[in-house]
């Protein structure tokens, strides 16, 4: 039987920018709901974003969804709460998403209280943490140092439940924060009313995906959760979707690299114990998960650092001669490059790296790939490089690919093209690249210190 | 002889964060999975050959009541790195697919 407190959550999307059917969170909403949460980032997409301070567009998109959430919340006098934003959760992804909410305010004439939650981390501020040894290597971890931390683009902290509940307390209406575990934008209203920790954060997880949690996803969409003191129920708004007992056992194992054990900032959440019961044929219900409070209340730390420039050249090979001793005409062509590199823009190997992807042999595994025949009767090339600014990169590819197209082969002779190229320069400037330079926790005392909040009446 | 794949309903990877990937494998039903089980072909010292890693660095699952297996283990490139060929990590189930069961 449920307890006395109850809360009604709904999840608006897995993504912000990946959106919903406006219908299902009408639906949704209509049911009572006490909040709307959404997630807007991760760092799936690899180190991009985080280094280069671009959002995750596209931007209409995301101001449509932002509009779409603000209005069935505004209707219904209830919290937005819009975690990670604009894909990375830094300075610049949030500000870039607070203009969007201000904009959407404004063509519609609304007004509310908005919350700006900054993640950001201050470098000074990390360095002193780092010698003080409140910041920790999780494992694996690439190593962070002083200079590493200078030499960075940009750190965030990933902020905990404290900061968003601090935000609701202050009368916010609208929040948007900066890097957030994906489990707190859930737990933290739940939370505040009184909803046991297993619960608010195992739900949390279940709504964290939207319609993630189905049996079958048709498609990108809301969904939502019954909270109350001994449990929780997940029920897809969309009525062509529908949560199986094994649905919703089985998100638990999505992304996570344990499938019982949730780390949060401040202690964690283990669903070891969890039934799952269903309530209908599109129902679930979900209890005893419990959560254990760590000694030491932590946030994760990500960061991500410039590593170089890219240019590429995708290219065909057909010829099977040439595939029959691809090895050693690549290895041979990359000791004519270096000389040839070296006398032209004054680069030593080590100031570049230049790496063959082949594809149909081993492009998308490397090092990992088992099978090490190359039955193809074709393969794809392409030649990545990254230097050190995107001029030397943009000026060396077309170098590359021309030694490359007549690189020798014993059984040819004469001067041979070895390969296709597709396009017409065959070389494309791909941009910065940048790497994580940080799997870290840092041991805070004040859950809210890495995370200032700004409130502003639109 | 049979290959992992025809008593599987889902055999994926993705990424546990830009430093770890974690592999399921959801099977159709009971038989299948005890099968697989009885057979040692999927252990943690097969994932550790087969993705040449450590033993004592595969975290290895088995959850009966859900008939899934799960693992997951370090990436020997952090997501979207240089040498990354995977930045989602989502194809790094391939040889497990075909993995030689009996």
């Amino acid at each position: 039987m449920p307890g006395k407190e109850h809360v009604r959550a709904v999840a608006a999307s897995g993504n912000l920018s990946t959106g919903f059917r406006a219908e299902s969170l009408r639906r949704a909403v209509s049911g009572g709901a006490d909040f709307i949460g959404c997630d807007a980032g991760s760092t799936d997409a690899g180190p991009y974003y985080l280094g280069s301070g671009q959002a995750r567009g596209p931007r209409e998109g995301v101001k449509r969804n932002t509009e779409r959430i603000l209005r069935e919340a505004l209707a219904a006098g209830i919290p937005v709460i819009i975690g990670s934003a604009g894909y990375a959760g830094g300075r610049p992804h949030l500000h870039w998403l607070l203009e969007v909410v201000r904009e959407v305010a404004k063509e519609n004439s609304w007004h509310f209280k908005l919350a700006g939650i900054d993640s950001e981390v201050d470098k000074d501020a990390l360095i002193g943490a780092l010698a003080s040894g409140e910041v920790t290597p999780l494992e694996p971890a690439p190593p962070l140092d002083e200079g590493v931390v200078r030499n960075a683009q940009r750190f965030v902290a990933m902020m905990g439940v404290e900061p968003f509940q601090r935000a609701l307390q202050a009368g916010a209406q609208v929040i948007v924060a900066g890097r957030s575990s994906d489990i707190a934008i859930y737990a933290a209203l739940p939370l505040l009313r009184g909803i046991p920790p297993g619960v608010a954060l195992h739900a949390g997880k279940m709504l964290e995906c939207g319609a993630a949690s189905v049996a079958q996803r048709l498609y990108a969409d809301c969904m939502a959760a019954d909270l109350d003191e001994q449990g929780f129920t997940v029920e897809p708004p969309n009525p062509a979707m529908r949560c199986t007992p094994q649905s919703v056992a089985a998100h638990g194992l999505y992304e996570n690299a344990d499938p019982f054990r949730l780390v949060e900032p401040g202690g964690v959440l283990d669903t070891s114990m969890a039934r799952y019961e269903a309530v209908s044929d599109r129902a679930v219900r979900v209890t005893g998960s419990c959560f254990i409070p760590s000694p030491a209340y932590t946030v994760r730390l990500e960061g991500a650092s410039l590593v170089g420039y890219r240019s590429i050249a995708v290219a065909g090979i057909r010829d099977p001669l040439v595939i029959r001793q691809l090895d050693s005409y690549l290895s041979g062509l990359r000791t004519v490059l270096e000389h040839k590199i070296r006398d032209s823009v004054n680069l030593e190997p080590e100031q570049y790296t230049l790496t063959w992807r082949v594809y149909g042999r081993d492009g998308t595994l490397g090092k990992l790939e088992p099978e090490t025949s190359l039955p193809c009767h074709e393969v794809g090339l392409i030649i990545d490089l990254v230097a050190p600014t995107q001029a030397l990169a943009a000026e060396m590819i077309p170098l590359i690919a021309h030694a490359g197209l007549h690189h020798p082969i014993p059984e040819h002779n004469g001067l041979i093209s070895n390969l296709a190229f597709p396009f017409s320069p065959p070389g494309i400037n791909v941009g910065p690249v940048y790497r994580f330079c940080a799997n870290h926790v840092w041991k805070l005392k004040d859950p809210c210190a890495l995370f200032p909040m700004t409130l502003e009446d639109l | 002889m049979s290959e992992l794949w025809q008593h599987t309903k889902l055999i994926r990877s993705k990424n546990a964060g830009p430093f770890e990937l974690t592999f399921d494998i959801m099977f159709k039903d009971r038989e299948g999975f005890d099968l697989v089980q009885r057979s040692g072909r999927l252990s943690p010292e097969s994932i550790s050959r087969l993705y040449g890693v450590p033993v004592g660095q595969v975290k290895f699952f088995v959850l009966k009541d859900l008939l899934a297996i799960k693992f997951s283990i370090p990436r020997a490139a952090f997501s979207g790195d240089v040498n990354d060929t995977d930045a989602y990590g989502g194809q790094f189930h391939g040889p497990l697919t075909t993995l030689k069961i009996d």
